[in-house]
């Protein structure tokens, strides 16, 4: 419990500088929301001088973060200018769909890496251990980029899969088993990218920690009482390499979230990352801020649990 | 000795990658503005030893190519004119190394002959030559900003490692702020700062310098762990006990023994780097046309129609993997090299 206040603690502290420091420096960066409209002859200076004064871009620096703080409290996190709402209520329903893609995407990685990374130390040094080790390095040098663009060419070709998006037009109409399977349907392509850019590592990972864990003495101990080979793999060696595999779904959040920038932008996810360039384009500040708070909340979150993990499946650190 | 091989064959491959891209305008037959309206999207040229009668020709030749007047957009080889390649052939004039100009390509074929190994783009570009002239932005974005990103985390990591207390905490703590951003997020949101509209080559210098001031937390926290078991070395002890100054410690004793993890570090970053630079100009963030880089070439493959009825527009992706992979083999052999160094 002490430890996981002190974790939360920390987390927090560590939420309000990244929050500080991209607040000063996108404030502080040239050129604004209004460019666009001084370019306007139609628009006077006074108006947009007036419109700034409304929104509160006229004070300074520290007034507007503690506004922004404040507006945090409410949930609001500032107030989007190119689309005329709180960021707030725009950025939940991104981040869930983002959250959605990379679980999805997370959960078939590890379902298929965990079988095949065992099966692999098991077998080590068979021919099915050196082709996927051939299989994983390839796919290890293959751009995230051209695997995304690649899964949008076999959509546009087979039309087997819809090549965006994440609703179907007539999606309003079904009932919840057709607009979850339309859902389906359009999340299949996006989490299987992801889950192939992260596949490689993991398998590599839960090889090695396998092998590890196979090779120590208190294994061939156990092997020599004559316990039998399954009960040996999953009952002595696999909570043995978990350790070092918690720590790495805890570390592979911020790829996965990076990756997931991407492919929100390719096969056109509306997710995070996706909201993120178009705020970037339309230089909406305080979007921009929630995005960059948003996801290193999630990449926080995803090493909190992962310690937490840690502590619950490791004797030794509840022990520390 | 393996190890030694394996490297070796890395290496050769990146050295002579490199002299391809330094030496774009010499390799590439044409400058990367140079259009030829008539032939937007035209396929791969094939070069040829055996002509229509099929006798054999010692040096490769093409055919000279012309619009399918029953499809549209489609081309045909016009079987009736060869062009021979030739080598060392005058064309557009390029620069070497800054001010020396010249006007000597590998190889190219004679007007109104084209030869384009990787196709053509919409404005009827090389693609071949787009790709090298690309290369030298994104692969100096890479190598540059990843010594940027090692050198500023050499410096942190060496004064924090070598200092210790609340000079190590606070450096360390403010690493902590990079890492918990995701890299791609924090580069996106350093991005939204610049203005979006300005030159190529000041988007070039800032894309590298952002990129690399960003990544210095990593290999500092590493660098750190070397230097604060260096520093507890016997040798490292007796120089100090001989009187010597903390500069002179940290350059002469410490700093070489972080070499290994340095430049393990240093080649695994600049793939991330060429990677990163990549993605931030597909997405119309980094470098823009004329100037070609990887980045560019890729943004094409966005528009729909281009991604799936050319398929030579993912060349420059493809091309990219055996780069990586001797990047990252090399990494590999390093690594290995290292841990059996310290053993």
């Amino acid at each position: 419990m002490k430890l996981l206040s002190r974790r939360l603690l920390h987390a927090v502290l560590l939420l309000l500088a990244i929050s500080f420091l991209s607040f000063a420096l996108l404030q502080l960066a040239p050129g604004d929301y209004f460019d666009e409209m001084r370019l306007n002859p139609q628009i006077s200076a006074q108006t947009i001088e007036g419109i700034r004064a409304q929104y509160g871009l006229d004070r300074s620096l520290p007034v507007r973060y503690a506004f922004w703080l404040f507006s945090v409290l409410q949930g609001k996190l500032g107030f989007s200018l190119s689309s005329g709402m709180p960021v707030g209520p725009l950025l939940w329903v991104r981040a869930r769909n983002t959250l959605l893609l990379t679980s999805t995407a997370t959960f078939l990685a590890w379902a298929l890496a965990l079988p095949i990374g065992i099966w692999n130390a098991t077998k080590k040094g068979k021919w099915t251990d050196r082709v996927t080790s051939l299989a994983t390095s390839t796919l290890l040098t293959i751009p995230e980029l051209l695997i995304f663009l690649c899964l949008l060419l076999v959509a546009a070709r087979t039309g087997w899969f819809p090549s965006g998006g994440m609703i179907s037009p007539g999606a309003d109409g079904l009932n919840a088993l057709g607009k979850a399977k339309d859902l389906a349907c359009h999340l299949l392509l996006p989490a299987a990218g992801l889950a192939m850019v992260m596949m490689p590592a993991l398998i590599r990972h839960i090889r090695a920690a396998m092998i590890e864990a196979l090779e120590s003495p208190f294994v061939r101990a156990a092997r020599g009482h004559g316990i039998p080979r399954v009960r040996i793999l999953f009952r002595y060696a696999l909570p043995v390499a978990a350790n070092p595999l918690i720590s790495l779904a805890g570390l592979s959040v911020a790829t996965l979230l990076s990756a997931s920038l991407l492919v929100e932008m390719i096969l056109s996810w509306p997710g995070l990352g996706a909201l993120m360039v178009e705020a970037i384009l339309a230089r909406d500040v305080y979007v921009v801020i929630g995005v960059v708070m948003l996801s290193s909340m999630f990449l926080i979150a995803g090493n909190l649990f992962a310690d937490l993990l840690l502590f619950a499946s490791d004797p030794r650190i509840r022990v520390e | 000795m393996k190890r030694w091989h394996k490297l070796g064959a890395g290496v050769v491959f990146l050295a002579a990658f490199h002299c391809l891209i330094l030496f774009a305008g010499f390799f590439a037959p044409y400058s990367y503005t140079s259009r030829d309206r008539r032939l937007p999207f035209a396929p791969p040229t094939r070069l040829h030893f055996f002509d229509e009668s099929g006798k054999f020709h010692a040096r490769p030749f093409v055919y000279d190519i012309k619009d399918d007047p029953a499809h549209f957009g489609a081309y045909l080889t016009d079987t009736g004119r060869r062009f021979p390649i030739r080598v060392f052939v005058f064309g557009a004039p390029y620069r070497v190394a800054g001010p020396f100009s010249a006007r000597v390509h590998l190889f190219g074929v004679d007007d109104p002959g084209r030869i384009f190994l990787m196709g053509t783009d919409a404005f009827g570009r090389d693609q071949f030559s787009r790709f090298l002239y690309g290369g030298q932005i994104s692969l100096l974005a890479g190598l540059i900003a990843a010594f940027l990103a090692i050198s500023l985390g050499m410096l942190v990591g060496g004064i924090a490692g070598f200092y210790g207390g609340w000079i190590d905490n606070a450096l360390m703590r403010s690493g902590e702020l990079f890492l918990a951003l995701p890299w791609l997020y924090l580069l996106f949101a350093v991005r939204a700062a610049l203005p979006l509209q300005i030159d190529s080559t000041q988007v070039f210098l800032l894309l590298v310098a952002v990129m690399g001031l960003i990544g210095w937390a990593r290999p500092a926290r590493l660098i750190r762990g070397v230097v604060l078991s260096a520093k507890e070395r016997n040798f490292v002890v007796a120089a100090r006990g001989f009187g010597a100054s903390d500069s002179y410690l940290l350059l002469r004793h410490i700093i070489p023994q972080t070499g290994g993890v340095v430049l393990t570090q240093l080649v695994l970053l600049i793939p991330q780097y060429i990677l990163a630079e990549v993605t931030l100009t597909f997405l119309g963030l980094g470098v823009g046309e004329p100037m070609p880089s990887w980045g560019t070439l890729l943004a094409s493959l966005q528009q729909y129609f281009i991604l799936s009825s050319y398929w030579w527009m993912f060349l420059p992706a493809l091309i990219l993997m055996p780069l990586f992979l001797a990047y990252y083999s090399a990494a590999d052999a390093l690594q290995e090299r290292l841990k059996s160094v310290s053993l």
